[in-house]
């Protein structure tokens, strides 16, 4: 691959930009993300909603964990809380051992979404500056780092387009750089190949584990697909619907991130960890959860 | 662009010899039926030639010595009013979008505003004027002396406020929740998602209402003119050239273009406001 080698803080950055990397050695101490019986109940005209009944979950720093389950299961919903943009209704979370909120001020994530989210009217380079202009890097500090991110995910030759003028595929890739781009310690992803064809999807994974290896970021990703999950993560966490609940947490260990490849899709241990991660969804009852794609 | 050129032009020499051909085929008193003129006469006082009007405008304004001629003054009269329109536009877009950002800021406010708003534009315009010119006049501050083109320009701006107030409401709410999620996942604060996300969001709801506003400006300007009496402007020309238009029919016309053109130029700027704004209004990424 032609990327360059991966380089902490040697651009010429200061200011608030470098600050989730500089407490990268002390976040390390704590688990990236820490979740202790969390409950969110949402009130609606028809009565009460539990998306979230009692749920615990530990991300270790640098680890990759799935949160799979049927739709209305709540993993969009915990990935919310993790990121502080919903409140529990009870229980407490934390980020590197410290709040949600404060972890958010602190910059201490990067997020992307199934929509790729970014600003129409601004070119590809000044999307994934976005975050670093609005934390006040200067201008060079930004540029750099925009080039630097833009040749990890393949796009160094699309800088000056307008979204518009990119595919499914390409915007993601984009909105991947922009969640990297102050060198977070979590990357927060909520379904973001969930657009995506088939074959779009599976090089948006590959790149996805090199750059995780790259950054050696901890990676909370909700997804639909259980070869996705399988794939990507050290761990997978089955989820269940009415109410929320963590109902199993299947261990995945295909080896580390940076080793691994496509050819991992035709191994016998990704199809025995398929398996796994499908009988856990299933659960005792043997009827297959709806709203879970099985490809 | 070729095309839509002659299609413009077209478009005038249609209207040029629609009033040719009506004047040359209807009866003088106009079409009536029973007691009721249904159709306008076709006398040379009620509808002078064209080549007539065109005659006219290079003729002196009147029989004075120095007297300019006819289209110059009307050149004048209209700079004059687009300056006080451009004026009330940019008043009237400055109070529009304040209104609009502080509607859009906090909720209460715009279940108190939104009303007054919408009533504001449903008070007359010729009621409205005087007032404002009288409580210009007992205006004193310092130095600082109230003039008359003041208060047009105020009127101007009362009606150029109220389309951009609402659409500038409606496009400052109209990001999308992933982009407002985003925002907040950055932990930055108000000014930075309106600077950064709602202003650039709102611009392809504000260009139909920058041009709103233009027109809105025109004619309050031309009608205040009217009615708080402020000499110099293409406004007052139309109702004193009216005024003599039994002895000198054709040239009241002049300035009627004349309105027509301020009407034109502002409309130009806002293609040209829209085209520097062309970057905002790509359509949303899928």
């Amino acid at each position: 691959m032609n990327t360059p080698a991966p380089t902490r803080p040697t651009a010429p950055s200061a200011g608030p930009a470098d600050a989730p990397a500089a407490t990268g050695t002390e976040a390390h101490a704590a688990p990236a993300v820490e979740v202790r019986g969390v409950i969110r109940r949402f009130s609606s005209r028809s009565g009460e909603v539990v998306a979230l009944s009692d749920v615990d979950l530990t991300v270790r720093a640098g680890e990759f964990v799935s949160l799979i389950g049927p739709s209305g299961c709540g993993k969009s919903t915990l990935l919310r809380l993790i990121a502080d943009l919903d409140e529990p209704t009870a229980g407490e979370l934390a980020v590197f051992g410290r709040p949600p909120r404060v972890a958010r001020q602190n910059h201490d994530f990067g997020i992307a979404f199934q929509q790729a989210g970014l600003l129409p009217w601004r070119s590809v380079r000044t999307n994934v500056e976005l975050p670093l202009e609005l934390h006040g890097a200067g201008r060079a500090a930004r540029r750099a780092r925009a080039t630097e991110l833009l040749e990890m995910v393949g796009l160094a030759d699309f800088a000056q387009h307008l979204p518009h003028q990119l595919s499914g595929g390409m915007q993601q890739r984009v909105a991947i750089a922009r969640a990297l781009a102050e060198r977070p310690s979590l990357l927060l992803m909520d379904e973001p190949f969930g657009a995506l064809d088939e074959m779009t999807r599976e090089h948006v994974q590959t790149e996805l584990l090199r750059l995780r290896a790259e950054t050696g970021a901890a990676v909370v990703f909700v997804t639909h697909s259980i070869p996705e999950a399988v794939y990507l993560s050290d761990r997978v966490v089955v989820m269940s619907a009415r109410p929320g609940q963590v109902r199993e947490v299947v261990p995945v260990g295909l080896g580390a991130a940076r080793d691994r490849s496509d050819d991992v899709r035709e191994d016998n241990a990704f199809f025995d960890r398929v398996r796994a991660v499908r009988e856990a969804l299933h659960g005792t009852d043997g009827t297959a959860p709806r709203g879970v794609d099985r490809r | 662009m070729r095309r839509q050129v002659l299609l413009g032009v077209a478009g005038v020499v249609a209207l040029g010899l629609a009033w040719e051909g009506y004047k040359l085929l209807a009866p003088d008193d106009g079409v009536v039926v029973g007691e009721l003129t249904v159709l306008p006469r076709t006398t040379d006082v009620a509808m002078p030639h064209l080549w007539d009007m065109a005659a006219r405008a290079l003729e002196p304004v009147n029989s004075a010595t120095d007297a300019l001629p006819l289209w110059v003054a009307v050149l004048v009269a209209a700079a004059f009013t687009l300056g006080v329109a451009a004026v009330g536009w940019v008043v009237g877009v400055v109070v529009g979008l304040a209104t609009a950002t502080v509607m859009q800021r906090f909720r209460t406010a715009e279940s108190a505003l939104l009303p007054w708003v919408v009533l504001s534009q449903t008070v007359p315009l010729i009621a409205l004027a005087p007032l404002v010119r009288r409580w210009g006049s007992q205006l004193e501050i310092g130095a600082f002396d109230w003039r008359d083109w003041m208060s047009v320009a105020v009127i101007a701006a009362y009606l150029a406020f109220f389309p951009v107030s609402i659409g500038a409401l409606r496009g400052l709410s109209s990001p999308d929740a992933v982009h407002l999620d985003l925002m907040r996942s950055y932990g930055v604060g108000w000014w930075r998602t309106y600077r950064s996300l709602r202003l650039p969001a709102a611009v392809p709801h504000l260009i139909p209402a920058l041009r709103l506003a233009a027109a809105n400006a025109v004619i309050g300007t031309v009608v205040a003119e009217v009615s708080i009496g402020l000499r110099g402007g293409i406004g007052r020309m139309i109702v004193e050239f009216g005024a003599s238009a039994s002895a000198d029919p054709a040239k009241q016309w002049s300035p009627i273009f004349g309105a027509v053109l301020v009407g034109l130029v502002a409309a130009g700027v806002c293609v040209l406001i829209a085209r520097a704004l062309a970057r905002y209004r790509v359509s949303e990424v899928s």
